[in-house]
């Protein structure tokens, strides 16, 4: 696979490491009365859709970037490359 | 019909005419008492033993396609029971005895072969872990033996212990461990399972379950609505997909395996190898060709095909240890769908819905379990409470702090 990187065009997939699902941006609140169910729920259960997948892609042999890769589960096509940072901005994480 | 080698004689003397079909093709009925999907391995194992160990009838194996097509078809063969962990050991451990008397059970040629598997030691630290491991199934009631390079060269005189550049320093061997031809597995246990009236509906999906007031009345499917009093879901690697239609949400995420065969070749390799520097293990096929395999690509698919920084991964692994491999020709390469769970370890439980039951998240090691799980899932479906050896595939230790974790590395579906 070849992800298309905002800054560094076209890479490898091989140079990244995989880093799951893309909701991992939306890390709960530790305060919140109900964050133990809401931690269980961020840590353990998945959508793991047969489609497309918004998902994290470190760039760990490269810039160090994170990425938000939109890809198909189904065929391996990626349609979306984007920043995390922002994509976590945008949805008011990291002040 | 009784399989038997009079059998074969009497049949090839008279042209082959008297052979019977090994299953029957009948309708779906309305209602049966167990519904199960997925008739691959685990859930052609699970009608088997319903039917033969816990007296139950009227049970339908339902799959969307035909039986045997998915990862009971995509795997590498090897049966073994070399767990660490408690939660681990026992259930693997009655698996490969499960195994050992498969053919007898079902009367069916399954090629059970326990040519032993090795696991090769490359360091102080892997001496240390392979000798706790094998302590932990010594004292669980399997076999294990710690050789020395002198016995491995004895056995494989090929293997390179002396300037490799990972030195091989000996070998953890489970000589009961073996391999097991994996498509007769599930024709022996649909053969066993229809002669004792279990329907086999092949081509039948399922679009949803029928559930009311929290109790699942059966499920929707591709051939209409079949009743259950209750269902079992077996169908690793789309366990996601098809809890998804009860509004579940699992602990799993799926990934590609990706494995390998070669051209056929003379008799090399007698028994299962596996490299503990990188990620490879080997057997040789009866017709000759070499199985292997390694690492998981390590993203979410479900595309049954893999990439080749992984096949990348799997050969200098195999050059490693076999350079005399790089000499021979890829046969056939392919790639199935794994469960990959939380904590590497599988479920095999109720869910919060009344007669609906799961079994899954098998990661890689699904088709070994094959018979422990049938006979584990046959339990707890039968009996409403989880066969013993398998009291810890609950889907609460997760929340409960309770994993099964062999390889220690976290919620990270992908390094499992």
């Amino acid at each position: 696979m070849i992800i298309d990187h905002p800054l560094l065009g076209p890479r490898d997939s091989a140079e990244f490491t995989y880093m799951g699902d893309a909701r991992l941006i939306d890390r709960p609140n530790p305060n919140d009365t109900d964050a133990a169910a809401t931690f269980f729920d961020y840590a353990y259960l998945r959508d793991n859709p047969a489609g497309w997948h918004r998902e994290l892609w470190f760039h760990e042999a490269g810039d160090r970037s994170w990425l938000v890769v939109t890809r198909n589960t189904l065929t391996h096509e990626i349609s979306k490359v984007e920043l995390a940072r922002d994509v976590a901005r945008a949805q008011g994480r990291s002040k | 019909m009784r399989y038997s080698g009079f059998r074969v004689i009497k049949e090839a003397l008279s042209g082959h005419k008297g052979w019977t079909p090994a299953w029957r093709d009948p309708e779906p009925a309305e209602h049966y008492d167990i519904v199960i999907i997925g008739g691959g391995g685990h859930g052609l194992a699970t009608a088997h033993y319903l039917a033969k160990e816990f007296g139950q009838s009227r049970i339908a194996v339902i799959e969307k396609g035909w039986i045997g097509g998915g990862n009971v078809g995509r795997n590498t063969t090897i049966v073994r029971s070399n767990y660490l962990l408690d939660g681990n050991e026992p259930f693997y451990e009655m698996s490969l005895k499960l195994w050992e008397g498969l053919e007898q059970d079902l009367n069916y040629n399954a090629m059970v072969s326990q040519r032993g598997i090795l696991n090769l030691i490359h360091s102080d630290g892997q001496r240390d872990a392979f000798t706790r491991r094998g302590n932990a199934m010594i004292l669980n009631g399997a076999d294990a033996d710690m050789l020395s390079t002198a016995d491995i060269k004895k056995r494989y005189p090929f293997l390179n212990t002396d300037d490799a550049r990972f030195p091989i320093k000996g070998g953890l061997a489970q000589h009961r461990g073996g391999t097991v031809r994996h498509d007769a597995v599930a024709w022996g246990y649909a053969r066993s399972a229809d002669s004792r009236g279990v329907d086999i509906i092949q081509n039948c999906e399922v679009t949803g379950f029928r559930i009311e007031n929290g109790v699942c009345k059966g499920v929707e499917t591709s051939r209409g609505f079949i009743g259950a009093g209750k269902v079992g879901c077996a169908v690793a690697g789309n366990s996601s997909r098809l809890m998804s239609k009860a509004n579940m949400r699992l602990p799993i995420e799926s990934h590609v395996l990706q494995a390998f065969v070669s051209e056929g070749l003379k008799p090399v390799l007698p028994g299962v190898i596996t490299f503990g520097a990188g990620h490879f293990y080997c057997s040789q096929s009866d017709k000759g060709g070499l199985v292997f395999g390694g690492d998981i690509d390590g993203y979410n698919s479900y595309a049954q095909r893999g990439n080749l920084p992984v096949v990348e991964d799997v050969c200098e692994g195999a050059m490693a240890i076999f350079p005399m491999l790089g000499r021979a020709r890829l046969l056939r390469m392919w790639g199935g769908i794994m469960d990959m769970s939380m904590d590497g370890s599988p479920i095999i439980d109720k869910t919060h819905i009344d007669g609906l039951f799961f079994n899954g998240g098998w990661c890689y090691g699904g088709f070994k379990a094959t018979p422990a799980s049938g006979m584990s899932f046959a339990h707890l479906l039968a009996k409403g409470e989880p066969h013993p050896n398998a009291t810890a595939y609950r889907f609460d230790r997760f929340e409960k702090g309770l994993m099964i974790d062999e390889k220690g590395m976290g919620n990270q579906p992908n390094l499992h």
